[in-house]
């Protein structure tokens, strides 16, 4: 058989395979052998493609792939769980320059110049640049590398939409022009600016909207490898970069949703930067009711239905197996546990689910917010550990709350609400919490992980 | 040339809506792994890779030895990381 038609049968395998791979990547059940099935998807459309006679030397391709993938082995089995985010927006990087890589490449080797394929060079190295670049700063943000607060200066919004304007210049001159500058140097200025909109376009975001920001860009990874498809006329590129890409929109979309707000507001607002103080209730909300976690524990030991709200304190103190422990001896007290999760809980869509996946808490127990709020007043005690804005009865009470209006865990409608936090320092929105101020709650001061020690041990008596 | 951007072109656009009707009932449990694991698929810059890195151009060469390394890394490590994640979802 013709070696080109063996080619493309084989891409048609590798696609159908990525389809089912990310269809079972739907089902807890299915999951793990969808994942499977994608990966030989992978490994499929590599080794044919490694047949392909335009090959001439294999020694380079052969070094870079095990280079590779022994950084990627050992990344992938070393990191810890907590330190999830920071690794997939890493990886979204590597794809992002990779495709960038790929498309420069083409470039520089010169073989058409029709617009059609300048274009789909110009989208490559633009959007991978920027994935690449953005993924580095969000990294940064996650790992605390550099400071998670939302970067903002005056003028901003001037100096991106120049920024636009310039790439939209080298564009123009890139695919129709060809004047000017050389290729090589039209490349590096592209691939520069590339780089310059993705920094520019993930500082101003602050850490609670990384959710959004790593959907995003791992939406990016999947775009840019689809143009870098065009770039070299390979469909498996196109069906499997379009699919990434379309995935990443929805996990954005379904973050946005779950913050009430749009994502231009999101990328442009810079939110939780500067709170504004003028627009708070500076008036004194109420008293702040203390609690021992020896107190606790004697409510705890009455109570016959136990709701866990997990949230970006608790990856900070690392207290997922501490919680998961007090959520088994409440069980064994005869107690319904269950954890309710917010979607944007955490620094990445599902990353409270990873952590209690971790610590070994069953899946099924899991519940969303739209599950447990009708039920909420049945709820002896809910424990709020390390979450602050998706419990903030303002969102639904306060109409100039700045999150006024995004979909909460009301815990607050349950019996009694113990809250776990180091301190009254307010969230990561810089709103104050009427929760905490309300006749029902009782607040746990210190750390998550040693708060929920402390109750655990008082359990084991 | 023109032809055969129009039909993939097409194809772009079916993927799409593909992507989109696969995508849109995920439990929010498997946000994650389904994020890492689409991640490790968008790796498939690779092929391209490849095709670059073995060709007879130092240039091209060099940049295509590079995305080969970076795409190997995202395909391997997020394949890893995703099978990893999902070992430890378990029902009682």
């Amino acid at each position: 058989m013709d070696t080109a038609i063996l080619v493309n049968l084989s891409y048609i395998a590798s696609s159908i395979l990525f389809i089912v791979g990310l269809k079972m990547l739907g089902s807890p059940d299915t999951a793990r052998r969808g994942n499977f099935l994608s990966s030989s998807g992978m490994l499929l459309a590599v080794l044919i493609t490694l047949l392909d006679q335009n090959i001439i030397d294999y020694r380079y391709i052969a070094g870079a792939l095990i280079a590779g993938s022994i950084v990627g082995y050992f990344a992938a089995t070393k990191v810890k769980m907590t330190s999830m985010p920071e690794m997939v927006a890493i990886f979204n990087g590597f794809g992002g320059i990779a495709s960038l890589l790929v498309g420069s490449a083409e470039y520089v080797s010169g073989s058409f110049d029709s617009p059609a394929f300048l274009g789909a060079i110009f989208l490559t190295v633009l959007i991978g640049g920027m994935t690449f670049t953005g993924s580095l700063i969000a990294y940064g943000k996650l790992s605390e590398v550099i400071s998670g607060k939302p970067y903002l200066y005056k003028g901003q919004q001037f100096v991106n939409g120049l920024l636009l304007i310039v790439i939209m210049i080298v564009g123009v001159n890139m695919l129709f022009i060809q004047s000017y500058i050389s290729a090589e140097q039209t490349l590096m200025l592209l691939a520069f600016l590339a780089f310059l909109l993705g920094i520019l376009f993930v500082i101003p975001i602050g850490g609670a909207d990384m959710p959004v920001v790593i959907a995003l860009l791992n939406s990016f990874s999947g775009l840019a490898a689809c143009a870098a498809g065009f770039v070299i006329l390979n469909n498996v590129l196109i069906v499997a970069g379009a699919l990434v890409g379309a995935s990443g929109l929805i996990l954005t979309n379904i973050m946005c949703k779950a913050m009430n707000r749009s994502l231009a507001n999101v990328l442009f607002s810079g939110f939780g930067a500067a709170p504004d103080t003028a627009a708070q209730s500076t008036e004194e909300q109420g008293e702040v009711k203390p609690i021992t976690a020896q107190d606790a524990y004697l409510i705890l030991e009455a109570a016959s239905s136990v709701l866990i709200v997990p949230g970006y304190g608790m990856a900070v103190a690392q207290a997922q197996h501490a919680v998961r422990e007090l959520g088994e001896l409440l069980e064994d007290n005869g107690a319904e546990v269950k954890y309710a999760i917010h979607p944007v809980a955490g620094r990445m869509p599902g990353h409270m689910n990873v952590l209690l996946a971790e610590a070994n808490v069953s899946y099924d127990v899991l519940v969303e917010p739209e599950d447990v709020n009708p039920i909420m007043e049945t709820v002896d005690v809910c424990i709020v550990i390390g979450a602050n804005d998706v419990v903030n009865p303002d969102a639904k009470d306060n109409e100039g709350s700045p999150i006024y209006g995004m979909p909460i865990i009301e815990v607050d409608n349950a019996k009694t609400v113990f809250v776990s936090k180091r301190s009254m320092a307010s969230g990561f929105a810089g709103i104050q919490n009427p929760l905490f101020f309300k006749s029902n709650t009782r607040m746990l001061f210190g750390d998550a992980k040693e708060t929920v020690s402390t109750l655990v041990s008082e359990f084991k008596g | 040339m023109e032809s055969q951007i129009i039909l993939l072109i097409f194809i772009l656009v079916l993927s799409i809506f593909l992507g989109v009707e696969l995508i849109t009932k995920v439990p929010s449990t498997l946000h994650t792994p389904l994020m890492s694991g689409a991640n490790a698929i968008s790796g498939i810059t690779l092929v391209g890779a490849i095709l670059s890195s073995g060709s007879s151009e130092t240039v091209t060469i060099a940049l295509g030895t590079a995305a080969v390394f970076f795409a190997s890394i995202n395909v391997v490590g997020g394949y890893l990381v995703t099978n990893r994640m999902l070992g430890m979802f378990k029902k009682k």
